[in-house]
C-alpha cells in the first residue's frame, strides 16, 4: 500500500486486463463474473420495481380502475417472482459473495471458476425465459404456485414461468456448491476457520441452505409443469392428488430461501459495523455459529407458511413453537452487532448508515415475525397486509438494505473509485424515509384486515394506502439515486486507495482494483480477524 | 498420491454381497411376512446402497473428512424433509378440531 | 519429468496449489452436487409415502401390475454396471487408459440395457391400458387411487431414465478421452467423479426397486 505512486485503476488490474466483449463472455474470473451478476440483477430489480409501481398505483384508489384483477394478479405474481427468485437470491452472493469470497480466503479464485461461469449463464437463460413470459402474458398465480390453480386451472404461462425458476434455482445450486467448497478447500495458510471474515461465516450457511433447499422447489415446480402438460394427478384433488403436499415442498424451499435472502445481507452488515466502529465483531464465535444456526434451524419451519391450508392443528403447533426457535440466532446477531458498536469509534458513513437500517429494520420485521409465528395471531392476519409488512420489513428493510451497503463499502474495492459520500448519504436517508412510508401504514392495514393481492378494497382502507403508495414513489428516488452516482463515479469518483476505511480483511490488503489473480502472492494470515492493529489509522473525514 | 488404490478382489466380494442381496430382496417378496415385508425390503436395500457408498464411491478409504459429513448431512435432510411432512400427514385428526 | 507427471502438469488449474488439492475439490464438489440429487429425487419419495400411506392397498394393487422380472433383471444390470465403474476408476487410478475405456464402454452398454428394457416395460404398460388418464384400462378397485400408483411410477422412473441418460452420455465421454490416454495416477479426477455420479444413480434404482416392484407378497 501506497509504495507505488501510480493509482491501481490506472495500472494492470483485472478491468483492463484485457479487452473485448468475449474477455467479458468467456471471462472465467470471478470478480467479471460478479459484474456480469450485478448488471443483470439491477435490470431484473428495475423489471420488479415496475410490476410494483403498477401495483401501488392500482392501490391508490380503492375501485380496481387501473388495471382488471387479472392484470392485477399477473402484476404482483411478476413482482414477487422475479423479485424474490431473480433479485433477491443471487443479489449479494452473485455479486458480492463471488467477487469477494476468494479474495476473503486468501485465494487466486474459486473452486470452480468455469462452473461459476455457468452459473452466471444459467442465471441469464432463466431470467431471459422469464423476460419472455413477462411480455407474452405473464403469470398470475402468484410467486408461490399454489396448486391446483397453477397446475389445471390458470390460463398463463405457468410452465415457462416454473421453467426459469427451474433454471435460476440451478444457477443459485452451483453458487452455493462453489462456495461451500472453496471455504473448506482454498484458504490460504494461516486462514483457519476461526480467523475467517463473518461475511465468509454468513456465505458458508447461506450456500448450504442453497444446495439442501433449493431441490425441494426444484422437484415442486418440475411436477406443476407435469401436471400442466401431460395432467397428471399428483396434486390434482378431482384424481386424487393433494394440494398440501405441492406446498411441503414448495415450503421447504421457500422459507430457507428468506434466509439465503437475508443471512449475506447480516454478513454484510457485521463487516461494515466492525469497519465503522473500529472495533472487533462482540461475540466472533456467537455470531458464525448463530448463522449456522440459522441455516440449520430454518429447514424445521416451513409449515408454518401453512397454518390455515389445512395441516393438522397437531402439526401447526410444532411448526409454530420451532417458529420461535429460529427467531433466537437472529436475535444474538443484533445483540451482537450493537455491543460492537459500543464504545466504539463510530462514523456514520454511507455503509454505515446502511448497516443501522438495517438493523432496525430488520429487528422490526423479526419481531413481527414472531407475532405471526403465534398461531392465534396468524389466523387473523394471514393473506393480510401485516404478512407483506412483516416480510418487506426483511427483505427491502433488511436484505437490499445490506446489499446497497456492501455495494458501496466494497465499491472502492471493485471500481478503484469513491462513490460521492454527499449523494450516497442523502439516498440512504430518502431510501430510509420511504421504505417507511410505505410499509409501516401495511401494518396497520393488514391489521384492520385488508388482504393482500386484491386489487380493491373498502373505502375505508384509502387514506392508508395513499400514505403506502407516496412512500414508494420516495423509495424509487431513492433507488434510482446510487443508479446515477455509481456510474458518475466510475469516470469522475475520486480515485480510490487500497483500503480507504481501514477495513481488516484480506480484500483491502490488495490493490482497488484487484489484479486478475488477486494477491502479488499468496497471504500467510498471522493475525485474528477484525484486528485493527494491523491496518493503519484512517483519517476521519467522513 | 496419498490416494488408496482399492484391490480387485474388494470389488468383487463387494459385488457377490451386491447379488445375495437382490437374490434375498427378490426371493423374500414373494414370501408373506406381513408387517415386516417393508422394514426387511427396506433394510436390505440400505445395506446396499451403504455397499456402493462405501465401497464403489470410495467413502470407505476417503481421506477426506469433509465427505463424511455431506454425505451424511444429504441423507439426514432427506429424513428431514420426509419425517416432518408426515407428522402432518400422520397426525391429521389427532386433536378434535373441526376440519383438521 | 516423467511422461504422466507432464500430462499431470498440464492438467493442474492455476489457482490450486497441487494435484491433490484439485483431487480433493473435484470429488467435494460432485458429493455437493450429489446431495442436491438427494433431496430432488427426495421431493418425489415424499408424494410415495404420503399417496401410500394414504391408499396402501391401491398400492399393492399397483405393484402387482409391474413387471417383477424385468424390474430385477434391471436391478442386477445397474449393479453389475456399478461394479465394472468401480474397477474403471481403479483402471485410471492405475494408469491403464484402455482398460478404463474399456470397462466404462461396458457399464455405459449395461446403461443402454437398462434403458431398452424399461422401454420394453413401458410398452407393455401401454398395452395393457397402465397408463392413468383417458388410456386407462386396468379394471381394478379404487381405480382413482391405483392410477396415482402409476403417476408416481411414471415420474419416478422417467426421472431416473433421464439420469440414466445422461450417466451413460457422461461415461461414453471419459471412455473416449480415456481411449486417448488422457488420465493417469496422478490426474484421473473426471473418472472418479463420473463414477460417483453413476453409483449415485444405482442407489437411487436400490430404493425404487423394493418400493415400487416389491411390495405386499405375491402368489409364487
Amino acid at each position: 500500500m501506497g509504495t507505488l505512486t501510480t493509482p491501481a485503476v490506472e495500472r494492470e488490474n483485472y478491468l483492463n486486463a484485457d479487452y473485448g466483449i468475449k474477455s467479458w463472455l468467456l471471462t472465467t474470473d470471478h470478480k467479471r463474473i460478479a459484474l456480469l451478476y450485478l448488471i443483470s440483477i439491477t435490470a431484473m430489480f428495475l423489471i420488479g420495481g415496475f410490476a410494483a409501481t403498477l401495483i401501488r398505483i392500482e392501490l391508490l384508489t380503492p375501485a380496481g380502475d387501473f388495471m382488471s384483477s387479472d392484470t392485477y394478479n399477473k402484476m404482483f405474481s411478476i413482482h414477487g417472482i422475479v423479485m424474490v427468485f431473480f433479485f433477491l437470491v443471487p443479489s449479494i452472493p452473485a455479486v458480492l459473495g463471488n467477487f469477494l469470497i476468494p479474495m476473503m480466503v486468501g485465494a487466486k479464485d474459486l473452486a470452480f471458476p468455469k462452473i461459476n461461469l455457468l452459473s452466471w449463464y444459467l442465471y441469464m437463460a432463466g431470467a431471459g425465459l422469464m423476460v419472455y413470459v413477462v411480455l407474452t402474458g405473464g403469470v398470475d398465480t402468484g410467486w408461490t404456485f399454489y396448486t391446483p390453480f397453477s397446475s389445471t386451472y390458470s390460463n398463463t404461462h405457468v410452465i415457462g414461468a416454473v421453467v426459469a425458476i427451474f433454471i435460476a434455482g440451478f444457477s443459485s445450486i452451483l453458487t452455493g456448491l462453489n462456495f461451500i467448497v472453496t471455504i473448506h478447500r482454498m484458504r490460504a495458510p494461516g486462514m483457519t476457520w476461526s480467523r475467517l471474515p463473518l461475511f465468509c461465516w454468513s456465505h458458508y450457511a447461506t450456500a448450504v441452505i442453497m444446495v439442501l433447499a433449493t431441490p425441494s422447489v426444484a422437484i415442486a415446480l418440475t411436477l406443476v409443469g407435469l401436471e400442466r402438460a401431460f395432467h397428471i394427478g399428483i396434486f390434482d384433488p378431482r384424481l386424487g392428488g393433494d394440494p398440501l403436499l405441492f406446498q411441503h415442498l414448495f415450503w421447504f424451499y421457500s422459507h430457507p430461501a428468506v434466509y439465503i435472502m437475508v443471512l449475506p445481507s447480516m454478513g454484510v452488515v457485521s463487516e461494515v459495523v466492525s469497519t465503522f466502529s473500529r472495533k472487533r465483531v462482540f461475540g466472533y464465535a456467537f455470531v458464525a455459529l448463530a448463522s449456522i444456526a440459522i441455516a440449520v434451524l430454518g429447514f424445521l419451519v416451513w409449515a408454518h407458511h401453512m397454518f390455515v391450508a389445512g395441516i393438522s392443528a397437531y402439526a401447526a403447533m410444532v411448526f409454530s413453537i420451532l417458529s420461535y426457535f429460529v427467531a433466537v440466532p437472529s436475535a444474538i446477531k443484533v445483540f451482537n452487532w450493537t455491543a460492537t458498536m459500543y464504545k466504539g469509534s463510530i462514523s456514520l458513513s454511507t455503509p454505515m448508515l446502511y448497516a443501522l437500517g438495517f438493523i432496525g429494520l430488520f429487528t422490526m420485521g423479526g419481531m413481527t415475525g414472531l407475532f405471526v409465528a403465534s398461531l392465534g395471531v396468524d389466523v387473523h392476519v394471514h393473506d393480510t397486509y401485516f404478512i407483506i409488512a412483516h416480510f418487506h420489513y426483511i427483505m427491502v428493510g433488511g436484505a437490499v438494505m445490506g446489499y446497497l451497503a456492501g455495494v458501496h463499502f466494497w465499491w472502492p474495492k471493485i471500481s478503484g473509485r469513491m462513490y460521492p459520500e454527499v449523494w450516497g448519504k442523502l439516498a440512504a436517508g430518502i431510501i430510509f424515509a420511504g421504505f417507511n412510508l410505505t410499509f409501516f401504514p401495511q401494518f396497520v392495514l393488514g391489521y384492520l384486515g385488508m388482504p393482500r393481492r386484491y386489487h380493491a378494497y373498502p373505502p375505508e382502507f384509502q387514506v392508508l394506502n395513499v400514505l403506502s403508495s407516496a412512500g414508494a414513489s420516495i423509495l424509487a428516488v431513492g433507488y434510482i439515486l446510487p443508479l446515477i452516482y455509481m456510474l458518475w463515479s466510475l469516470r469522475y469518483g475520486e480515485v480510490a486507495v487500497d483500503n480507504p476505511w481501514g477495513a481488516t480483511g484480506l480484500e483491502w490488503r490488495t490493490a482497488s482494483p484487484p489484479p486478475t489473480e488477486n494477491f502479488v502472492e499468496t497471504p500467510v494470515v498471522t493475525w485474528e480477524a477484525y484486528d485493527y492493529s494491523t491496518v493503519p489509522e484512517v483519517p476521519v473525514a467522513r | 498420491m496419498a490416494e488408496h488404490v482399492v484391490p480387485q478382489k474388494t470389488y468383487l466380494w463387494v459385488w457377490v454381497a451386491l447379488m445375495l442381496l437382490m437374490l434375498a430382496t427378490a426371493g423374500l417378496s414373494r414370501v408373506n411376512l406381513g408387517e415386516w415385508s417393508t422394514p426387511v425390503a427396506l433394510a436390505i436395500a440400505v445395506t446396499k446402497a451403504l455397499l456402493v457408498v462405501l465401497f464403489f464411491m470410495h467413502v470407505r478409504y476417503e481421506s477426506q473428512k469433509m465427505t463424511w459429513v455431506v454425505v451424511i448431512a444429504g441423507f439426514f435432510w432427506l429424513f428431514l424433509m420426509l419425517g416432518l411432512t408426515m407428522t402432518d400427514y400422520l397426525s391429521r385428526g389427532y386433536l378434535g378440531v373441526a376440519g383438521h | 519429468m516423467h511422461d504422466s507427471q507432464v500430462i499431470a502438469g498440464e492438467h493442474l488449474r492455476p489457482h490450486f496449489a497441487d494435484m491433490e488439492q484439485q483431487r480433493e475439490t473435484a470429488t467435494l464438489g460432485m458429493w455437493v452436487f450429489l446431495v442436491t440429487e438427494i433431496i430432488f429425487f427426495g421431493g418425489l419419495f415424499a408424494a410415495y409415502l404420503v399417496y401410500r400411506s394414504a391408499h396402501y392397498d391401491a398400492w399393492l394393487i399397483g405393484s402387482e401390475h409391474m413387471s417383477f422380472w424385468i424390474g430385477t433383471i434391471n436391478t442386477v444390470i445397474l449393479l453389475c454396471s456399478s461394479l465394472f465403474v468401480a474397477l474403471a476408476v481403479r483402471a485410471a487410478q492405475l494408469g491403464q487408459n484402455k482398460m478404463c475405456a474399456l470397462l466404462l464402454g461396458i457399464a455405459a452398454a449395461m446403461g443402454l440395457l437398462f434403458l431398452g428394457l424399461k422401454g420394453v416395460e413401458y410398452h407393455q404398460h401401454f398395452v395393457e391400458g397402465a397408463v392413468p388418464g383417458s388410456l386407462w384400462r386396468l379394471q381394478v378397485p379404487d381405480a382413482t387411487s391405483v392410477q396415482m400408483f402409476f403417476y408416481i411410477y411414471y415420474v419416478m422412473t422417467g426421472l431416473h431414465a433421464l439420469h440414466v441418460t445422461i450417466g451413460v452420455v457422461l461415461l461414453l465421454i471419459i471412455a473416449w478421452y480415456a481411449l486417448k490416454g488422457r488420465y493417469s495416477p496422478q490426474y484421473h479426477n473426471p473418472v472418479e467423479i463420473s463414477g460417483l455420479y453413476w453409483h449415485f444413480v444405482d442407489i437411487v434404482w436400490i430404493f425404487l426397486y423394493p418400493l415400487l416392484y416389491l411390495i405386499g407378497h405375491k402368489k409364487a
